[in-house]
């Protein structure tokens, strides 16, 4: 394939149902009882159960290799962490390259919930033959 | 009083934790539902034949999972010498009780295969604070996780998490000696003198009313004397405002406070109790109150007329 900067990659919704939520934190082995108890939850605060940080970094992970193929090699994935997302609310991801070097490109990653930016971040991948 | 920056030295300085093993090595069963929750069809994860073909040459796990075969688990306890569990309970101690992940950065060096085992370290990078964050004050400690198979270095994360202290979110409590009081003088003692009473008195000089009261007629004659008179004690909402941050000594937030314009002419500040925000409006008819704070001090302020 070939990329340059500015590239716009295909948006990615997810619904954050419930299930979803707990699937995800379950499958990343994280056991804190905020993603997976909502009385729990409520009590320390929250609103709901909420999407965990594991879950998020996998998230932008598939959101570049959706769009950069099976052969795409993810080197980092750098996020900040915004607002909670809550169970019952929709993340989009949206992306754009911000540097080409050879193989190498750099995307810009936000995921974006109801109540604002989730995850802002940067991943680094290598796409065989992109710069050829 | 905890020397933070003393303790995150001392806890810095034991460098990383001891390398702790994964309960697993790195797994297909634990891929396959990884990809089945987070919906990653990638085939490099799953698809032997189509990774074989791949640059990959085989499955592989995917990056984004490698802090997933070290995470503790569901009866899991961070090791004794985890240097973030360290720092946390210095911080606890020193009442920053409250904490927030801010950032996540993963350094893939490769991709990892079924059967690799997998062992993390930690080591305390940074402890920046005191700072003022919109949660609060805090401290933002920032560690480093490798990953290892072998002395071969896989992965690495820089994680950040803000430590703070909610205190400033907490509701004040109504408490009378928490009050601002007002500045009393020769010229304004006999307004306070009126609302222990329960008089709303307006300062007069001659014919002329004026308030707030001052040491002098709005005509500057120096001479003058005045004396007052007690207001009816009816109005209407001229102006207001709704108080919502910062937070007022004594006060629930949010509050309003209605410039009041009285049947005699004057205006008065004062705050409109027992009022839904939404339901204030200019021309709102009202009438006084009196909140008495103690034997000194009582307040006028304002409630919605019946």
């Amino acid at each position: 394939m070939t990329i340059a900067i500015g590239t716009e990659l295909p948006e990615l919704t997810i619904e954050a149902t419930p299930t979803f939520v707990i699937s995800t934190a379950l499958a990343t082995r994280d056991f804190q009882d905020v993603h997976h108890d909502r009385d729990a939850a409520v009590s320390r605060g929250s609103k709901d159960i909420f999407v965990n940080i594991l879950t998020d970094t996998g998230l932008v992970q598939r959101f570049v290799t959706d769009w950069a193929g099976p052969e795409a090699l993810v080197r980092s994935i750098r996020i900040r962490l915004g607002v909670p997302c809550y169970a019952y609310d929709v993340l989009t991801f949206t992306g754009h390259v911000t540097a080409v070097d050879g193989d190498d490109a750099e995307i810009a990653v936000t995921a974006k919930g109801s109540l604002g930016d989730h995850v802002t971040g940067t991943v680094r991948v290598t796409l065989p033959g992109a710069g050829s | 009083m905890i020397d933070v920056e003393e303790a995150a030295r001392r806890i810095a300085a034991k460098g990383e934790s001891r390398p702790r093993l994964a309960r697993d090595p790195v797994n297909q069963a634990m891929v396959n539902n990884w990809v089945e929750a987070l919906g990653d069809a990638n085939p490099v994860y799953t698809d032997p034949e189509f990774a074989a073909s791949s640059v990959h040459g085989g499955l592989v796990a995917p990056p984004a999972m490698a802090q997933v075969w070290s995470m503790n688990g569901l009866h899991g306890q961070r090791a004794a010498d985890d240097p973030l569990g360290a720092m946390m309970s210095i911080l606890d101690e020193a009442g920053y009780t409250s904490v927030v992940a801010t950032n996540s950065e993963q350094t893939y060096h490769r991709y990892l295969r079924p059967g690799e085992h997998v062992s993390s370290s930690i080591r305390l990078e940074d402890v920046t604070g005191p700072k003022r964050t919109a949660l609060g004050e805090g401290w933002f400690v920032t560690t480093r996780t490798t990953w290892r198979v072998g002395d071969e270095v896989v992965a690495e994360m820089v994680f950040r998490v803000l430590k703070f202290s909610p205190a400033a979110r907490r509701e004040t409590v109504p408490d009378a000696g928490a009050v601002l009081r007002p500045v009393i003088s020769r010229d304004t003692e006999f307004f306070w003198e009126g609302t222990r009473k329960g008089e709303l008195r307006i300062q007069r000089w001659g014919d002329v009313l004026r308030h707030p009261p001052g040491p002098l007629p709005p005509d500057g004659d120096l001479t003058a004397e005045p004396d007052y008179v007690v207001a009816e004690g009816t109005g209407a909402v001229y102006s207001y405002l709704v108080h919502h941050h910062p937070q007022v000594p004594g006060k629930k937030l949010p509050f309003v406070v209605a410039l009041v314009e009285l049947a005699e002419g004057v205006r008065v500040l004062g705050e409109l109790v027992d009022t839904d925000p939404e339901d204030v409006h200019i021309g709102l008819p009202v009438e006084v109150t009196f909140l008495r704070v103690d034997d000194e001090l009582t307040l006028p302020a304002w409630k919605v007329r019946a």
